[in-house]
């Protein structure tokens, strides 16, 4: 079970993987996510579902590698198994749950930053297939970051790439992008979907605020379980703790508490960076380095 | 021998336990065994069989402990429990069987809980086999969860001839028997894993990562072709206090807390989870899931205390873990309440404001009402909260399956005596009916479904 179908490295930090796992690509749905767990003795990590086959019963999965879980995913080849490959988990995104008359009203504008494009891909993907109109801001740090490009290309109207040292595309953010979109190109927008990293999502939902335009997050805090079992992964949106794994991931960009969202998500970035480092230099790890405390 | 005192049970030093997970109490050997068996009276209107929720009868395994027939005493438990070793360790007996024992109104009550402890950990290593299995009738049953409730009711369908095949959410089996209760108290490898083995050794199939609901739903495994389902699903989502500072860095539930020390074993060094524990750390609540969150808090080396807004007397724990936990080092600030978690710029927890309270009239429990006691604030450093305030249920599997209601609290609905839903075939037992309670009770609810199962399948 949960063997790795493909792996392909999209940059020197990102990876994509299809994995086996028929019953969570049989129901699965654009805007949910899983769990993988990589050994028996590894930490459950989720990641969001960026496409599905049900036919060939594969889940794709796009992550960096940011702690020693992830490296150590990104070690894994095809043919290896995952020990475990848990989902769909969450909600699916609202779009989804839309009747075909408010979705016609919609004016839907996809913001991608980073990774984000993981999770980006299968909305847009989904409203293509089922006839309606979107477009999309593919936004990264620079050239190098910039993935799945040429998949979201497919399945949206427009595509525009910026990146923040205009490496390729525009040059400026996300938000500058969206700004030049809208007044240089006329272009005007009802629905956000806008996933990325936390900063990005903060300051994107400021901007649409102001602009007027209902906005969705996709929020990926701290998560144990993904059930809503241990409560490690709440957040406030609009005053209220939610479970983003069973009230979200998806909530109200306009409602989130994205500050106290990014300080929780620091928690066990020590803790995170020690495993990292336990596991890149192995047994050649004396703790010399000044950094990890010797542990 | 003093028949009014208690036969002594051998436990790890205090100073050395509170360094390390091995369990606390070592369990009485074979004479020990026998000689608190002798206590006994063997009572013809036994009122410890009144006391125990699934009403084993107590007299009649301590009387083959007498005779030191250990394989008749374990026969004779098997016939009401699934799970002895593990009850022997977690039951409330002091309010249950030994609470009612006729000894304990001049002296000590018989330890029935280290007498079933000793009889179910002879028949484990002594590999007893405690019951036959039926023929296979053709009939599939499918339960939802590992725990006690799901593992209970999939053991003794299996022994009838159904084929039985768990749903498990998490990547190992035993609900919160691995997750929850720690290591120090219910050993893992020794007694869950040899319980679950049992039950996989009746014919039960485990499929874990299966959230039901999610990754197949109710009515598709009706489509599947089983012909009931049991739902035991536990408790569900941790609750708070909703009190300023508690989304700030080192505030977590108990459940996340004990999940990542005890599942994730994010203790060792070989596993990977990463796991922040404070250098002091307050838990929030008094019951056995706080007593359990604050002495694993100790063994990894925090100063503990435990904030509790009742008194020592209401302290709803079991006995022995308060007791426990007062000999390691715990502190206990009873009558006391949280009102604020202070945190500093960067959103860590540096203490816990609190105000004291004093006990009023009862209320509608019966308990008596904590009131705060005016102009008393003051607080306590600290650099990790831990709550534990309990839980509220789940809605995964009610949200997502027609025809199953639930109360006002949100547990699902099912009849006392057969666990029957409001959906047919539709069984439940445990927390998720109950809301938090005890293992023994989510035991005896999959036993009792598991009859009614049974009964209505071969009625058929
Ligand atoms: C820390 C702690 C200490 C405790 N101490 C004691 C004690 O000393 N004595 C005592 O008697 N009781 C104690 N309890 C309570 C006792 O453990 C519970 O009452 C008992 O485990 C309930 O059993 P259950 O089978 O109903 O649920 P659980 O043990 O909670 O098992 C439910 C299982 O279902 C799984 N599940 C949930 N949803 C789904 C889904 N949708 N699909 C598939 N699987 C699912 C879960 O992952 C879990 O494995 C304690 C509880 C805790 C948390
Ligand atoms: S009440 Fe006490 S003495 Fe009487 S049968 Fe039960 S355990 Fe023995
Ligand atoms: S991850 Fe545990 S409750 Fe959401």
């Amino acid at each position: 079970m949960y063997r790795i179908i493909k792996k392909r490295q999209l940059t020197d930090v990102i990876y994509l993987m299809d994995i086996e796992a028929p019953l969570v690509a049989k129901s699965g749905l654009p805007g949910q996510f899983v769990i993988t767990i990589n050994t028996e003795k590894g930490e459950r990590i989720p990641l969001t579902i960026c496409d599905l086959d049900k036919e060939k019963g594969t889940v794709t999965i796009v992550f960096q590698t940011v702690g020693a879980s992830t490296l150590e995913l990104a070690a894994m080849n095809e043919g290896d198994e995952l020990f475990g490959f848990v989902g769909p988990l969450g909600k699916a995104s609202d779009l989804i749950e839309m009747s075909d008359a408010e979705l016609k009203e919609k004016k839907v504008i996809f913001i991608a930053g980073g990774v984000g494009s993981a999770p980006v891909y299968p909305q847009a993907k989904w409203m293509h297939e089922h006839g309606y109109k979107c477009d999309v801001i593919l936004g990264a740090r620079s050239k190098n970051i910039i993935i799945l490009e040429d998949e979201l290309r497919k399945v949206c109207d427009n595509l525009y790439v910026c990146t923040d040292d205009g490496s390729y595309g525009f040059k400026g953010n996300v938000c500058d992008m969206l700004k030049e979109v809208i007044n240089k190109e006329g272009k005007s927008y009802n629905h956000c979907v806008c996933i990325g990293p936390m900063i990005m999502m903060k300051f994107a939902c400021l901007l649409t605020k102001q602009l007027g335009i209902k906005t969705i997050v996709s929020l990926n805090p701290i998560m144990v379980d993904g059930t809503g079992m241990c409560g490690a992964c709440r957040v406030l949106v609009d005053g209220k703790v939610k479970f983003a794994c069973v009230d979200g991931p998806e909530f109200d960009g306009h409602l989130v508490d994205f500050d106290g969202a990014m300080k929780r998500q620091r928690i066990y970035a020590t803790e995170e960076g020690r495993a990292k480092l336990r596991f890149e230099e192995g047994a050649t790890h004396h703790g010399g380095c000044g950094h990890c405390g010797g542990k | 021998m003093d028949r009014m005192k208690r036969t002594p049970i051998r436990e790890q030093d205090p100073k050395v336990r509170a360094t390390n997970f091995d369990e606390v109490c070592l369990g009485y050997n074979e004479e020990e065994a026998v000689q608190e068996a002798q206590r006994c009276l063997t009572c013809k209107n036994p009122q410890c069989v009144k006391g125990c929720p699934v009403n084993i009868n107590i007299p009649a395994f301590i009387a083959q402990l007498k005779e030191k027939n250990f394989e008749g005493a374990a026969k004779e438990i098997a016939k009401y429990s699934a799970l002895p070793a593990v009850c022997g360790r977690v039951c409330p007996q002091e309010t249950q069987c030994e609470g009612k024992c006729v000894l304990g109104i001049k002296g000590e009550p018989v330890s029935i809980g280290k007498l079933e402890r000793f009889t179910a950990d002879w028949s484990n290593e002594n590999n007893i086999k405690l019951a036959e299995v039926e023929p296979a009738n053709g009939k599939k049953v499918a339960v939802i969860g590992a725990g006690p409730a799901g593992l209970t009711c999939a053991g003794d369908l299996a022994k009838k001839g159904y084929a039985v095949t768990i749903f498990e959410a998490l990547h190992k089996a035993g609900g919160v028997l691995v997750y929850g209760i720690p290591e120090f108290r219910l050993p893992k490898d020794k007694v869950v894993a040899k319980e679950v083995e049992n039950i996989k050794k009746l014919g039960v199939k485990i499929e874990t990562n299966v959230i039901i609901g999610k990754t197949i739903t109710i009515d598709e495994l009706f489509e599947e072709g089983y012909d009931a389902i049991f739902i035991g699903s536990g408790a569900g989502l941790p609750k708070f206090m909703n009190i300023p500072g508690e989304t700030a860095n080192g505030v977590l539930s108990a459940n996340e807390f004990l999940t990542r020390v005890n599942l994730m074993k994010g203790f060792k060094e070989e596993y990977d989870t990463p796991i922040h524990v404070g250098k002091k750390v307050v838990v929030v609540g008094g019951g056995n899931v706080a007593m359990d969150a604050v002495r694993t808090s100790l063994r990894l080396g925090a100063e503990a205390t435990i904030v509790y807004r009742r008194g020592m007397e209401e302290l709803p724990a079991r006995a022995e873990e308060i007791h426990h936990a007062k000999e390691e080092g715990v502190i206990f600030n009873t009558l006391t309440n949280p009102t604020e978690i202070l945190v500093d710029d960067q959103g860590n927890v540096t203490g816990i404001k609190c105000v004291k309270m004093e006990l009023g009239e009862p209320d509608a429990s019966g308990r008596r009402k904590p009131v705060v006691v005016p102009n008393s604030e003051f607080v306590i450093d600290c650099d990790m909260v831990i709550m534990s305030l309990g839980t509220s249920p789940n809605p995964l599997i009610s949200s997502s399956t027609k025809g199953l209601e639930t109360n006002a609290h949100g547990c699902l609905i099912a009849q006392d005596e057969t666990g029957l839903t409001t959906r047919e075939n539709v069984y439940a037992g445990g927390d998720a009916v109950t809301g938090a309670a005890t293992v023994i009770l989510a035991m005896g609810a999959g036993k009792h479904a598991a009859a009614a199962i049974d009964a209505k399948l071969s009625n058929k």
